[in-house]
This record gives structure tokens, C-alpha cells and sequence, in this order.
């Protein structure tokens, strides 16, 4: 309601200048002629004075003037149409304040309501910061306490505090730096170390670096138990080609957990996926006739495996292509009727079947 | 709710500016000067109401007022206070902001020179001018409103692009805008004469004190732009003939020849039509120069954010503005009175080749920017039109005509002694020449054109100074009369002099650049570098962080031929809220020439360091101050001040040229 009134009084102060002059003006034309002969006048003094000062000779001052009356005869011929009559000039009066009136404060209100946001107070960092609440939104406690922190550079407390909010943000740069302002003005803490680590590795996109393995280890040597630390150095063993060394790290923390960790599960499916590529290396590593075995043995497991029952569409599909890619065509097709068997609950797992038998040239030779 | 009290004096500044566009065109039309004085109040007004917004807006910056979008994409709450003021207008929507601001307050300054103006041409002038202002206010309400709100307001803002949190951009953008925006008053002047038809000296004496003006401002703001590249961007160059740089000497260059025209007119009565044109010309330049910066047909850090809505925009302005006002030109121009004939020899012939010259001068700039980009448009082929071109084209126009600078500076008007010219220069012509031959000799196996070119520089200088002094001296006899003759002496000879030096000065320090080396290097603590007279060592490289950067400084101690100099610190910054990096050169002013360090990317326990010696480079800025300077002083001559805006030049062919 305020800025309503306030812009209203600006409008109407702003039309009050404008008509202003059309109330207090003169009516008559341009008196150009009383101009020029002022001009002429004040021009003639300043020649006078200018030949007083020896700055310009007698005879230069005679043609001056002459010059100046001449140009003065000029403006008086060029003086077009006498002063306009009353009449008419009342009339474009009142015309060009009814367009005051109507166009200034039209388009003011046009133009502002299509862009303008009269409901929206001003919202300065200040008193957004001061503003105490239990609803405050979240960037603004960060925005708070990034600003506490500025000043208070040493506050170890503070940066342990925000140090994960920005990794969780996403802000793995800022992460780092907050762990390490926190490990650097605290006590040594495991932690903060394990923390610093992680940052670090996210900020290189995963990639273990000498810098991240640095904190990892200063954090395992504070606490060998620490799971966080241990995780990220068997990665970094996995990443060095330790495959194995990374495979048991990983396995000795699964087993010191206690039972209950939350990060238990992700750390066996890491190893699930570990063993897997493993198995996968170790076949590829063998000579040729027993690599033929080994993959053989592989695909007798699964088929095994698969007969006893269940079996999703991908193991299914797996089977299939393996079989066909031995060049066992019988046992091939039998792996498709039993998976179309298994499966035939399943539409979309009925048609991939059938894609792949297609793909792979599967037909029962009648 | 200031805010949007800011925003809605915005939109009310666009309904009066209509208001100031129509009605004293009215009047003028009427003959009505109730209807015309209408012009005055309504630029008052517009210019209040402007000022109220941009105060609107540099409160919500000092603030940090983040439920502005504008605010939010150009500030960062632990930016200095003088970065957040200047961040105002280091983006599109508040440069918009501050562009229309300068226009109105020029609509303002009109208004209010109640004496020196004929009220005909205040009237026509204030309606042009409320065009311009109407198109521009309509631009930034519509297409780059800087009082877009964001709600919910987020916390923070993206920070100021870093390397426009310099001193250099607080006041960069102000000066050129005030030069840019100054010519739009000289258009309005000129479109005012056009539509009334009359055109005489008194118009001349009229545009006089804008056009000085807007120039001064563009020279200081053409100066500051070439020193920010120098010293922020860290690649020791000073100008690159880029097409943003061109975007503002091209205006400056037809300003320059507008000055000289516009003094034809005042004397002679003569060249009005082309004076007329020049007028029009210069600020469709500087309209041409903001299509290009703004449009987002060229990519740089004045750009800001482009968008094509906002080129098309421009584009519709531009065209509106050039070919309405050279349509007019055409139509009413024959119907102007011809001034009369002149003398082959004589200062205003001498005026009528400078201007051909700065022509021509124009035009090749103005091809060397253009083309490329014309080209891109049709063809697609990206070809990028460097110093090689400039030095090809642009230089060949510019020596003659600074050769022939000093003589047309020393004939008299109406009819001119050549040979009393040239005799009058001989001296400095000869002294010019000695130095350059000396400077060949004493750097034998150098660059041969750079001691022309400090010989040419030197010429102007000499010769503007013994000018004055063949002024002053030759018709007092005695001290005390030398010095009243000097007092007495109009301050725009005196300007005009100053001038011309400050070009002088200019070009021997341009010349003098052909002499700076280069060297680069790995240091580490402790090792040395050599390049040109300078020699330093690495003292140190470390950490220091800044309110919203961080930065790695390194220190140098600094020799010059074995003494030593206060050492200096390069860096380089890394601003936190982009993540961007930034160098800051170190440089150390020794005399008029300076040192000048940049680093690089720091490798195997090293700083990769460019050291330069810029002899004399000093003087390409302290040469554009001397320029702007006599500019001032053209300004504050006292004849404009007075109401007589017209004095008659002196018919007697004296010996001495009279000013």
C-alpha cells in the first residue's frame, strides 16, 4: 500500500513539472530577434573590451563589428511567422496536457505492471542473515555460516561443520578446502583426514591421487579402524592394478564390520563386482584349450544353476548366447524353450527371448 | 520496496521522455513556446527520475540485495564495496542503466544552459535528444531490465567476472559513455537544424562546448580501456586494434574531425552541410559501436551476456536513428544556406584537409572492422584484420596529416602566408630532425621507423609549444607585457596547442614500443631474468588470500643497470565464487618507461615469469591526459560561458592568425 502511494506521488509529481511550463509559460513565438540584438549587444562589449586589451587591432575591431551587424540583420530577416494568436494556442495547450495526463502515468503503469514485482520487499543480505527462525531456508544458514567462517578462520568446529555440506552439495573443491582448514586448526582427527581424502578423490573424479592417499593414510594410521580411510585405499590399490590386494583390503573391512554398519552393504557389492572382473581376468589369462574349459565350466555352472529353477531374463539371455557362441546349437535351443517356459508370465522378457533367438539364428530344425 | 521504486521511476522516465520528444516538436512546428519550454522541464525530469533508479540499483548492489537477478549474476557479498558499486555497470542491463542515465543527464545539461542556446534549437535539440532517450529507456525496460526480481532470493551471489573487479572498469565505462552519449547531443543539434532549417555560427558555437566535451571524455576513456588491457589482461600490449577498441576510436576519430569543423563553421560561416553530416556521422559511429558490443556479434568481455532479441533491438535502433537523421539530411540539406568561398591557402583550408584526412582515417578503421564481420555473415570464413592492416592503411593517412599538422596551425584564416607557415615551423621541423637523426645513429642496427616516428611526435610537440610562444612573444616588449599578452591569449589557442601535443607525446611513446623486448623464463627462488635494461631476481612466491580470491604472489627485486629498484609483486588470483583465474601484472614506473612482470602457470617447482621493458610507454597515456586536458581548457574558454556565443573573426589578413 506504502509503494503504491509513493508511486503515485511520483507521477503526479513528475505530470506537475511537465504542465508547469504550459501554465507559466510565454505564449508568443521565438523571439529571436529580441535574442540576437541582446546577443548583439553583449557582443559589441566584449569587442570593446578585447580592443582594450590590445588583443585585437582598431581596424579588426571595426570589421567585427560590422560582421556581427550583419549577422544580426540576418536573424532579423530569417524571423518566419509573428507570435501565435490565443486561440489555436490554448487549444494545443489543453491538447498536450490531456497527453501528458494520459500517456505518462498509462505507459508508466503498463510498462510496470508487465515487469515489475510491487509485492516483493527488498531483501538485503543483511537483515536476511539477522533474520532469526527456526523456518530459515537452508542457503542462507550456509551463506551464515560461510560468512562466520571468514572471520573466524580458525574455527575448526565451523569448517567440520560444513565441510560435508558441500560434499553433499556437490562442492567437492570447497569440501577439500573446508577438511583441511578443519584438520589443520583442530587436534589430528581421523575423520576430517578420512573426510579431506574423499573430497580430494571426488574432486579428481574418482581418481585416487598422491595428495587424497596422503590424508587416507595419515587417517589409518590415527585409527586403523577407520572404514572410510580403508575403503578409499583399496580403491586406490585397485586403481594402482592390485586387484587382489584391493579384493582382501576390502574383504578384512567387511570382516572387522560389525554387522549393523550401513555401509556394509556397499562395500560387499564393491566386492561382488571385484570378484566377477577378477574371475573374468583370470580366464582370459589362461592358454587357449584351457580357457575353451574354463568359460565351458563357466556356462555349465549357470546352466546348472538355472535348471534348479528361476532364473531372470538376463541370466537367461546370458545362457542363450553363450551356448550359441560355443557353437552348441541343441543345448541353445533348449536353453530358449525352457527360459520361454520360465518366463512365459513375462511379455517384454517373452519378447527379448525371442529378439535374441531371432538374433541369434535360434529356429528348431523341423 | 526501493527497488521497485527504482523500477517504476524507470518506467515513468519513458512516459515523459515521450512526452519530451513530442511536444516541443510541436511547439517548434507551432511556433508555440509555451509547448516548446515543455522540452526543458521534461528533461529535467527524465533525468530525475533515471537518477532515482540508478540510485535504486546501486543500493540493492551496496546491499546485496539478492532478490535482484541482476545483483545475483554480478555480485558476490564478499566483494570489496568499491566492486560492488562498479559492478552496477559491469554488466549489460546496468551499463544500459548508466548509458541512459548519462543521456538524460545531458538532456538535463541542455536544458538548464538557459543562455548560451537559442531557444529554437534548445527546443528541437531536447525533442531529438527525447527520441534517443524514448529508444534507449524502451531497450533496457524491454529487453534488459536490470529490476528483474528472483523469488525466493538465493544466498549468494555468481560474483563480478574477476577481471573486471579492477579500478580500471570503476571508471572506464563512465568516461566512454560520457564520450558516446556526449555526440548524441551534437546529433540532436544537428537533426534540430535540419528540421528547422537554419543553420549558421551560432549553432556552430552552440555544439562547440558538447562536442569538446564528449571528446575529452572519450580520449580519457579511450586512454583508460587501452591501460586496463595493458596492465589486466598481462599480455604487455596496450591497444590490438580489436573491434571493441575500434567500436570506440572510430567515434573518436569523426569527434576529432567534428571539432575542427565546427570551428570552420564558427569562423567562416562555411562547411555546414558536411559539418551537419560529420555530426550525424559520429554518433551513428557510437551507435554502431554499441550494436557491436552489445548485439553479441562479437564475443568478448564487454559482451556480458548476449541475446539475440537484444542485437535485433539495437539493430532496429541503429537503423531508425542513421537512416532517419541521413534521410533528413538528405531532404533538408540543399535547402541550407552555403557559407561562403575560401582561399586555397588558409586555416580553414587547412581545417577542410584535416578533415578529409580524419575521413579517410575513419574509413579504413571502419572497413577493418567491418569487413570481417560482413564476411562471416555471407560466406561463414572467419578472417581476423590486425595491426598489419592498420599499419598498412591507417598509419599512411595518419603521418601526412600530422605533417602538415603544424603549418595549418600556423596560417592564418581567410587567406594564409604558406611560405610564413613554413618558415614559422622550420625551426621545430629542423630541431625534429636532428633528434631523429641522432637517435638513428646512436641506435645503429635498430628499428629504422621508430626514430621517425619519435622525430614526428617531437615535431608536434615543438611546434605547438613555439606557436604559443610566437603568440605571446614577438608583439610584447618585456616580461610582464609577454605574460599579460599570455594571460590574454584565448584558453582555447591554448587547448588547441596542448592538444596537439598531448598527439605528439602519444606517438613517441607508441614509436618508442618498436625498442621493448621480451624474455620468459622458469624461475625459482633465487634465479635471475633479464629482458632490456631490466634484470630480476624471484624472491619469493606465496600465498595471500584476498576478500573473495585467493592468490599466489611472487616478489621480484628489480635492477635497472645496477641499481636497484623498489621491488615488485606479480600474482596471480584465483576468484573463489567462479572459480576463475586472473593475473595481475606487476609493474614498476621507472621515469616515463615501466617493468613489467606476468606470470604463468607455475611447473617443476618453478614460475614460468615474462619480464618486458616498455621504454617510454608512460607517455602514449600521459599524451591522451594532455589531450583531454586541452580539451578542458578548450571548454572552459570564456566565450562559451559568456551570451554571446559568436565573435567575428578579424577580416584584415594579419600576420598574426587571430583565435
Amino acid at each position: 500500500m506504502m509503494l503504491w502511494a509513493i508511486l503515485a506521488a511520483m507521477t503526479g509529481a513528475a505530470i506537475f513539472a511537465l504542465l508547469w511550463p504550459l501554465s507559466h509559460g510565454r505564449t508568443q513565438g521565438f523571439a529571436d530577434v529580441a535574442d540576437a540584438r541582446s546577443l548583439y549587444r553583449a557582443q559589441l562589449k566584449e569587442i570593446d573590451r578585447d580592443l582594450a586589451r590590445n588583443l585585437i587591432g582598431a581596424s579588426e575591431a571595426e570589421a567585427a563589428r560590422a560582421e556581427a551587424a550583419r549577422r544580426l540583420l540576418r536573424a532579423a530577416s530569417d524571423e518566419a511567422s509573428p507570435a501565435g494568436e490565443t486561440e489555436p494556442s490554448l487549444r494545443r495547450r489543453r491538447a498536450s496536457s490531456a497527453l501528458m495526463l494520459s500517456v505518462v502515468p498509462l505507459l508508466a503503469l503498463l510498462v510496470y505492471g508487465l515487469y515489475g514485482s510491487p509485492n516483493l520487499p527488498d531483501q538485503p543480505l543483511t537483515e536476511r542473515l539477522a533474520k532469526a527462525g527456526p523456518q530459515q531456508d537452508f542457503a542462507v544458514v550456509l551463506a551464515r555460516m560461510e560468512a562466520h567462517l571468514a572471520a573466524n578462520p580458525a574455527d575448526a568446529r565451523g569448517w567440520s561443520l560444513l565441510a560435508p555440506i558441500y560434499l553433499r552439495q556437490g562442492r567437492f573443491d570447497e569440501a577439500a578446502k573446508a577438511f583441511a582448514a578443519a584438520a589443520r586448526h583442530s587436534k589430528p582427527d581421523t575423520d576430517l583426514l578420512a573426510g579431506l581424502g574423499e573430497a580430494r578423490i571426488l574432486e579428481a573424479g574418482g581418481v585416487v591421487t598422491a595428495d587424497a592417499r596422503e590424508a587416507l593414510a595419515e587417517a589409518v594410521k590415527l585409527d586403523p579402524k577407520n572404514a572410510r580411510a580403508r575403503y578409499y585405499l583399496a580403491m586406490a590399490k585397485e586403481q594402482d592394478g592390485d586387484g587382489d590386494g584391493a579384493l582382501s583390503a576390502l574383504q578384512q573391512l567387511l570382516a572387522d564390520a560389525s554387522p549393523d554398519a550401513e555401509w556394509a552393504g556397499a562395500v560387499r557389492a564393491r566386492i561382488e563386482k571385484m570378484q566377477g572382473d577378477a574371475g573374468r581376468r583370470a580366464v582370459a589369462a589362461l592358454p587357449e584349450g584351457e580357457r575353451q574349459q574354463a568359460i565351458k565350466g563357466m556356462v555349465d555352472g549357470l546352466a546348472a544353476r538355472l535348471a534348479e529353477g528361476g532364473g531372470t531374463v538376463m541370466e537367461w539371455s546370458r545362457l542363450i548366447r553363450a551356448r550359441s557362441v560355443l557353437g552348441e546349437k541343441a543345448a541353445a535351443l533348449q536353453a530358449v524353450k525352457t527360459a520361454r517356459e520360465r518366463l512365459a508370465q513375462d511379455a517384454a522378457a517373452l519378447a527379448a527371448i525371442d529378439a535374441l533367438a531371432d538374433e541369434l539364428a535360434l529356429k528348431e530344425t523341423p | 520496496m526501493i527497488v521497485e521504486i527504482g523500477h517504476y521511476a524507470l518506467a515513468l522516465a519513458f512516459g515523459v521522455s515521450i512526452i519530451q520528444a513530442l511536444v516541443p516538436f510541436w511547439g517548434l512546428v507551432r511556433q508555440d513556446r509555451a509547448l516548446a519550454s515543455v522540452g526543458s522541464s521534461a528533461a529535467l525530469i527524465a533525468f530525475a527520475l533515471v537518477a532515482l533508479s540508478f540510485a535504486a540499483l546501486v543500493t540493492a548492489y551496496v546491499r546485496s540485495d539478492f532478490s535482484v537477478g541482476n545483483v545475483v549474476a554480478n555480485s558476490h557479498s564478499a566483494q570489496p564495496l568499491i566492486y560492488k558499486l562498479t559492478s552496477v555497470w559491469g554488466n549489460h542491463e546496468g551499463s544500459m542503466l548508466l548509458w541512459v542515465l548519462i543521456l538524460t543527464l545531458f538532456g538535463a545539461l541542455v536544458a538548464i544552459s538557459h543562455n548560451s542556446l537559442p531557444p529554437r534549437l534548445r527546443a528541437g535539440a531536447l525533442a531529438a535528444q527525447g527520441l534517443v532517450a524514448v529508444a534507449f529507456l524502451a531497450f533496457t525496460l524491454f529487453t534488459s531490465n536490470p529490476f528483474e526480481r528472483l523469488s525466493p532470493a538465493p544466498a549468494e551471489g555468481q560474483d563480478l567476472n574477476p577481471i573486471l573487479q579492477d579500478l580500471g572498469l570503476a571508471i572506464h565505462p563512465p568516461l566512454l559513455y560520457i564520450g558516446y552519449v556526449g555526440f548524441s547531443i551534437t546529433y540532436a543539434f544537428a537533426v534540430a537544424a535540419l528540421i528547422d532549417g537554419r543553420i549558421d555560427a551560432m549553432w556552430a558555437r552552440a555544439v562547440r562546448p558538447w562536442t569538446l566535451l564528449a571528446w575529452t571524455f572519450l580520449t580519457l576513456g579511450i586512454a583508460m580501456g587501452s591501460y586496463w588491457a595493458y596492465y589486466e589482461l598481462g599480455w604487455g600490449g596496450w591497444w590490438f586494434w580489436d573491434p571493441v577498441e575500434n567500436a570506440s576510436f572510430m567515434p573518436w576519430i569523426a569527434g576529432t574531425a567534428l571539432i575542427h569543423s565546427t570551428v570552420v563553421m564558427e569562423k567562416r560561416d562555411a562547411l555546414k552541410v558536411w559539418t551537419i553530416l560529420l555530426a550525424i556521422l559520429t554518433f551513428s559511429l557510437s551507435l554502431l559501436g554499441t550494436f557491436i558490443v552489445r548485439s553479441g556479434v562479437l564475443t568478448s568481455v564487454h559482451s556480458f551476456a548476449s541475446d539475440p532479441a537484444r542485437g535485433v533491438f539495437i539493430l532496429l535502433i541503429l537503423v531508425f536513428f542513421v537512416g532517419g537523421s541521413l534521410a533528413l539530411f538528405a531532404w533538408r540539406a540543399p535547402l541550407l544556406r552555403q557559407g561562403g568561398l575560401f582561399a586555397p591557402v588558409s586555416r580553414e583550408s587547412a581545417l577542410v584537409v584535416n578533415n578529409i584526412f580524419l575521413a579517410t582515417a575513419c574509413a579504413t578503421v571502419f572497413i577493418g572492422t567491418l569487413y570481417p564481420l560482413v564476411l562471416e555473415m555471407l560466406t561463414g570464413a572467419k578472417i581476423s584484420v590486425g595491426a598489419p592492416f592498420y599499419n598498412a592503411t591507417f598509419i599512411p593517412v595518419m603521418v601526412p596529416l600530422l605533417l602538415i599538422l603544424p603549418l595549418g596551425q600556423s596560417l592564418a584564416w581567410k587567406r594564409g602566408d604558406l611560405l610564413g607557415a613554413a618558415q614559422r615551423n622550420a625551426m621545430a621541423f629542423g630541431l625534429a630532425v636532428l633528434a631523429a637523426l641522432a637517435l638513428i645513429a646512436f641506435t645503429k642496427g635498430g628499428p629504422v621507423l621508430a626514430p621517425l616516428g619519435i622525430g614526428l611526435g617531437l615535431f608536434l610537440v615543438l611546434a605547438a609549444g613555439f606557436d604559443l610562444a610566437e603568440r605571446i612573444v614577438p608583439r610584447a616588449s618585456g616580461w610582464r607585457a609577454a605574460l599579460s599578452r599570455a594571460k590574454g591569449l584565448p584558453r582555447s589557442a591554448w587547448g588547441a596547442a596542448l592538444a596537439h601535443a598531448g598527439i605528439g607525446l602519444s606517438i613517441i611513446g607508441i614509436a618508442a614500443q618498436a625498442w621493448s623486448t621480451e624474455a620468459i623464463a622458469v624461475l625459482k627462488p633465487g634465479e635471475r631474468l633479464a629482458s632490456g635494461r631490466y634484470t630480476i631476481v624471484l624472491e619469493s612466491v606465496t600465498p595471500r588470500t584476498g576478500p573473495n580470491f585467493r592468490a599466489e604472489v611472487a616478489r621480484f627485486q628489480l635492477f635497472s643497470g645496477g641499481r636497484e629498484l623498489a621491488p615488485l609483486e606479480g600474482s596471480k588470483r584465483i576468484y573463489t565464487a567462479r572459480n576463475m583465474p586472473t593475473t595481475e601484472a606487476g609493474i614498476r614506473t621507472d621515469g616515463l618507461s615501466q617493468a613489467y612482470v606476468s606470470l604463468g602457470e607455475a611447473q617443476d617447482g618453478g614460475v614460468a615469469v615474462r619480464l618486458y621493458d616498455k621504454p617510454l610507454i608512460l607517455l602514449i597515456w600521459i599524451g591522451s591526459i594532455v589531450m583531454a586536458a586541452g580539451g578542458v581548457l578548450s571548454l572552459s574558454d570564456r566565450r562559451f560561458r559568456l551570451a554571446v556565443p559568436k565573435r567575428a573573426a578579424p577580416a584584415t589578413a594579419a600576420a598574426q592568425p587571430a583565435e
